[in-house]
């Protein structure tokens, strides 16, 4: 249980650095940390003890771990990536307008 | 081939390495991908690591000397064809069989290559959607200059 | 050593790495930290039992530090003298640990680590090897039970990987008559 505790704790990291940082680049940092703790939460709970990695070999009957959180969190990795592609290109072109990655001094609407 | 850029990208010690290590990791990449229903890896691990091998050419050479031998609209192309091609084979799936992105094809004997369905085939498919998608957004990245002044 | 002992270490790793990676002023460190830190859980995945998902994390977390290195590096080279709000830090500390205090009591109802209750992979590890004829299990969830989920997957990285190509295309500027 304490695993899990652990695990809630990496994710509350994120979300301090999400709303208390100023600097943009830290904010996507946090968002990064988030991400890793929700996949290490979900790969947690499908472990078995004792069990091995779920792939099959001839003539050996061995309990495996459970294969369909594991499928879940592919997928979550690889969008993850592409949301942070997406974040630092919109920070790039914030930075190239306003001059700065300073959240409290990017408030004026243009346009 | 003739370097028509000799002063961009890294030293000489790195190209002349970049030489030998860029098939590799291209080589390591195809088998991950080809052997996906059989030992961990599959699409997106390869799409990945052979996405890697092209930027790893563009870090040591420049990346003007990439885009003269590549063209950039041939990736778009490539990318948007392999996501048409999954949606084809689901179509193809729903005719056979009466259900979408149905298994159509033989299933094999297990543990061999030739073997489960069209999983070899979709793995290719992602492989390339991948790979040639985030090779575009690091040279676009590579490419953006903010305007001074 | 058991599983749980190793676990613990990297957990303990990572928590640390990351409230490093928070913390620290320069930014070329702190996107360093946090590759380290994925890269610790990329060894947790091989502790438990996913090989499939260690390479994935692994190739995945590189080329995330070679997009954020590409695209920050450069430009924060000015001394940053940003001073944090005093109050908003306490109080944000102050909710967050309450938070995680009230939420021990419901992690007491999970089942404990090591003892899934889900009944449902049962099916699907016996039955695997048969019906698709794959020896990899987990691809053959992602690419034959579940292939519906991998084509929304691919369609919305896709259309990440497209808004990320429409923010960074060099827009043209119309040149101002003179008048």
């Amino acid at each position: 249980m304490i695993l899990y505790i652990m695990c809630f704790f990496l994710f509350l990291v994120g979300v301090y650095g999400t709303i208390t940082k100023r600097d943009l680049i830290k904010i996507i940092l946090g968002i990064g940390i988030m991400g890793y703790s929700v996949n290490l939460f979900l790969v947690l709970l499908a472990y078995r003890t004792g069990a091995l990695a779920p792939i099959l070999k001839k003539g050996f009957n061995v309990t495996m771990v459970d294969p369909i959180p594991q499928a879940m969190v592919l997928t979550s990795i690889v969008i993850e990536l592409g949301i942070t592609a997406l974040m630092a290109a919109l920070a790039i072109r914030i930075y190239q307008k306003y001059d700065t990655f300073d959240i409290t001094k990017i408030r004026r609407l243009q346009g | 081939m003739q370097n028509n850029f000799p002063n961009e990208g890294m030293s000489v010690i790195v190209k002349t390495i970049t030489r030998f290590t860029v098939w590799l990791i291209f080589l390591y990449g195809l088998y991950i991908v080809i052997h996906g229903h059989l030992s961990p890896g599959g699409g997106f691990a390869g799409g990945v690591i052979i996405a890697l091998s092209y930027v790893h050419l563009t870090l040591a050479y420049g990346k003007n000397f990439v885009l003269a031998r590549v063209d950039k609209f041939a990736m778009h192309n490539l990318e948007a064809l392999a996501g048409i091609l999954i949606v084809l084979t689901g179509i193809i799936g729903l005719y056979v069989t009466g259900h979408f992105l149905a298994n159509f094809m033989g299933i094999g004997e297990l543990y061999t290559l030739i073997s489960a369905g069209y999983i070899p085939m979709l793995n290719i498919f992602i492989c390339v959607k991948v790979g040639m998608g985030l090779y575009l957004v690091f040279y676009y990245l590579a490419s953006f200059k903010t305007q001074e002044g | 050593m058991p599983v749980d002992v190793w676990l613990y270490f990297i957990l303990g790793f990572m928590i640390v790495g990351s409230i490093a990676c928070l913390e620290i002023k320069n930014i070329l460190s702190s996107i360093i930290t946090i590759g380290v830190v994925g890269l610790g859980l990329s060894l947790a995945f091989l502790f438990l039992g996913a090989p499939d998902l260690a390479l994935v994390q692994f190739v995945f977390e590189i080329l995330c530090m070679i997009i954020l290195i590409r695209a920050f590096a450069k430009r924060s080279i000015e001394v940053r003298a940003l001073r944090r709000d005093v109050p908003e830090t306490i109080i944000a500390i102050v909710i967050l640990a309450s938070i995680f205090v009230l939420s021990i009591f419901a992690f007491k109802d999970l089942p404990s680590f090591g003892k899934p209750i889900v009944r449902v992979a049962e099916r699907y590890l016996t039955q695997a090897g048969v019906e698709t004829g794959s020896q990899n299990i987990v691809t053959s969830v992602i690419l034959n039970y579940r292939i519906y989920d991998t084509l929304g997957e691919v369609t919305v990285l896709f259309t990440a990987i497209l808004g990320a190509l429409t923010v960074l295309r060099k827009t043209g500027r119309k040149k101002r008559h003179a008048e």
